[in-house]
């Protein structure tokens, strides 16, 4: 059984369908890439995933669970399942260390050493530790995204969602996120992960999605996928992403 | 009519500190009341549940829609008027102070929820979608993430509130509560000194309203929080 099974999840906005009968599984240790045009539904897809959006039709089972089942403890389900946001959002009005102890305590009930031993740990492994106590605002772009990985990864979750985690960094920092992000999949921490960055699929994606207009067009191993032949939308989508 | 001899006032202290304490009391448990039910109004008004919405926002729109001297005026005279067409019962009389805490909690609450709400709706959504997928339920995402960032915004505009509504609680002489207004006009009435009563009242209520508005502006500057 895959770890992330989603089955015909199908989504609309009123009268208008942004997914459209998608179907795709992530095993357990695999890094799946979800990559397509902007409003292909895609970061709407892997919202749906820890149930952040909701979806009209079709399934979405997690380790046996399932997400649109209205008797499933979400909550719980969603502290088991880390999520990186495009804008890091990580809470404001609290330090770096409080950030990645918050959901420990208030949600898993650890004690607050155990928890700042555990932040502590995490922080020196995305080279944060330095900055423990300070806010969120002080930091760049790049610190802030790593913070919200170890944040996510502070509830040790079964599996990590990242919804496009470099697109809203400047250039010059998208590596060290992306560095974090090779790491957690060297080590065989199930992914699935939104983003363009087409160099982290080559290095480290067991398999690519490719969506345009709500659909999954493609689904294939990253060899299968970067070789030839290939779909002509993904063609065109891919030489317009290279050659940037 | 003579000079002026505000000597009456130093007469008169303990009547009208008498009377300051009742309308203290009256600001200090209208804001607390009003703040807390305006977070649950608000918190009400933005569920996607309309059994919750629907009620909220027409409580909230038809209390601010009738003036403040009217609420304060129903709760007294009209409500215990209205229990009885209703029940054939003659209720207990609560008593002005309680019948006025009521009618101000109720104003307040109108009022606070509104702040509140914008102040809500001033969080990015992405906060309380963080605060979900770390596990958190509805009460802890608001209550560690999106309210302290909403609250840390409002804080100015509040206050602001807070001392109009120390200024709305002289509106208690309708119901014939002593407040401090109330008691410097009951001695300016005996001592035929009114004028002077009435100098003193408003002074210190500059003084203290003044200087509260000043503060809040003390504060805006260092509330911000970086992002």
């Amino acid at each position: 059984m895959a770890m992330i099974d989603i089955k015909n999840v199908s989504k609309w906005y009123g009268a208008f369908q942004v997914l459209a009968d998608n179907t795709t599984a992530v095993e357990k240790g695999e890094v799946v890439v979800v990559c397509g045009p902007s409003g292909s539904g895609k970061s709407t897809l892997i919202k749906c995933v820890n149930g952040l959006e909701p979806f009209q039709k079709g399934e979405i089972v997690i380790e046996g669970t399932s997400v649109g089942d209205p008797a499933t403890d979400l909550p719980k389900l969603r502290s088991r399942v880390g999520m990186v946001f495009q804008n890091f959002e990580l809470f404001p009005h609290m330090s770096v260390m409080r950030n990645l102890t918050i959901g420990q305590e208030k949600v898993l009930g650890r004690g607050r050493d155990e928890a700042e031993d555990k932040a502590a740990k995490l922080l020196d492994r995305v080279g944060l530790r330095s900055q423990a106590e300070k806010f969120p605002g002080q930091l760049s772009g790049g610190q802030q995204q790593r913070v919200a990985i170890a944040r996510a990864l502070a509830m040790d979750p079964i599996a990590m969602l990242f919804d496009e985690p470099t697109s809203a960094l400047d250039p010059e920092m998208v590596n060290e996120v992306l560095e974090v992000m090779v790491g957690l999949a060297r080590e065989g921490m199930t992914m699935m992960c939104v983003t363009h960055e087409m160099g982290f699929a080559r290095t480290v994606a067991s398999r690519v999605v490719f969506m345009d207009e709500g659909r999954i067009v493609e689904d294939c191993t990253r060899d299968a996928f970067f070789g030839t032949p290939r779909g002509e939308r993904a063609t065109q989508f891919l030489s317009k992403i290279l050659h940037n | 009519m003579g000079a002026l001899d505000f000597s009456v006032v130093w007469k008169n202290l303990p009547i009208l500190w008498e009377g300051m304490k009742v309308s203290l009391q009256l600001f200090a448990i209208a804001l607390a009341g009003g703040v807390f039910l305006g977070t649950l109004l608000a918190l009400a008004r933005l569920s996607s549940r309309r059994v919750l919405s629907v009620p909220a926002t027409a409580f909230v729109n038809l209390i601010r829609s009738i003036p403040f001297i009217m609420a304060i005026f129903w709760f007294y005279f009209l409500t215990p008027m209205l229990v009885e067409k209703l029940t054939g019962r003659t209720g207990e009389a609560v008593g002005p102070f309680v019948s006025a805490i009521v009618a101000f909690i109720m104003v307040e609450s109108a009022y606070y929820s509104e702040i509140i709400r914008a102040g809500i709706q001033s969080i990015p959504r992405g906060q309380p979608a963080a605060a979900y997928a770390v596990g958190m339920n509805y009460w802890q995402a608001m209550g560690y993430v999106v309210l302290p960032q909403a609250f840390r915004n409002m804080v100015p505009i509040m206050l602001t509130q807070a001392v109009i509504l120390f200024q709305d609680t002289s509106l208690v002489y309708v119901v014939a509560l002593k407040d401090f207004l109330g008691a410097a006009g009951k001695a300016g009435q005996l001592s035929g000194r009114l004028v002077e009563m009435y100098l003193f009242v408003a002074l210190v209520f500059f003084l203290i309203c003044f200087s509260a508005s000043w503060l809040v502006k003390r504060l805006q500057s260092r509330l911000a929080t970086p992002r």
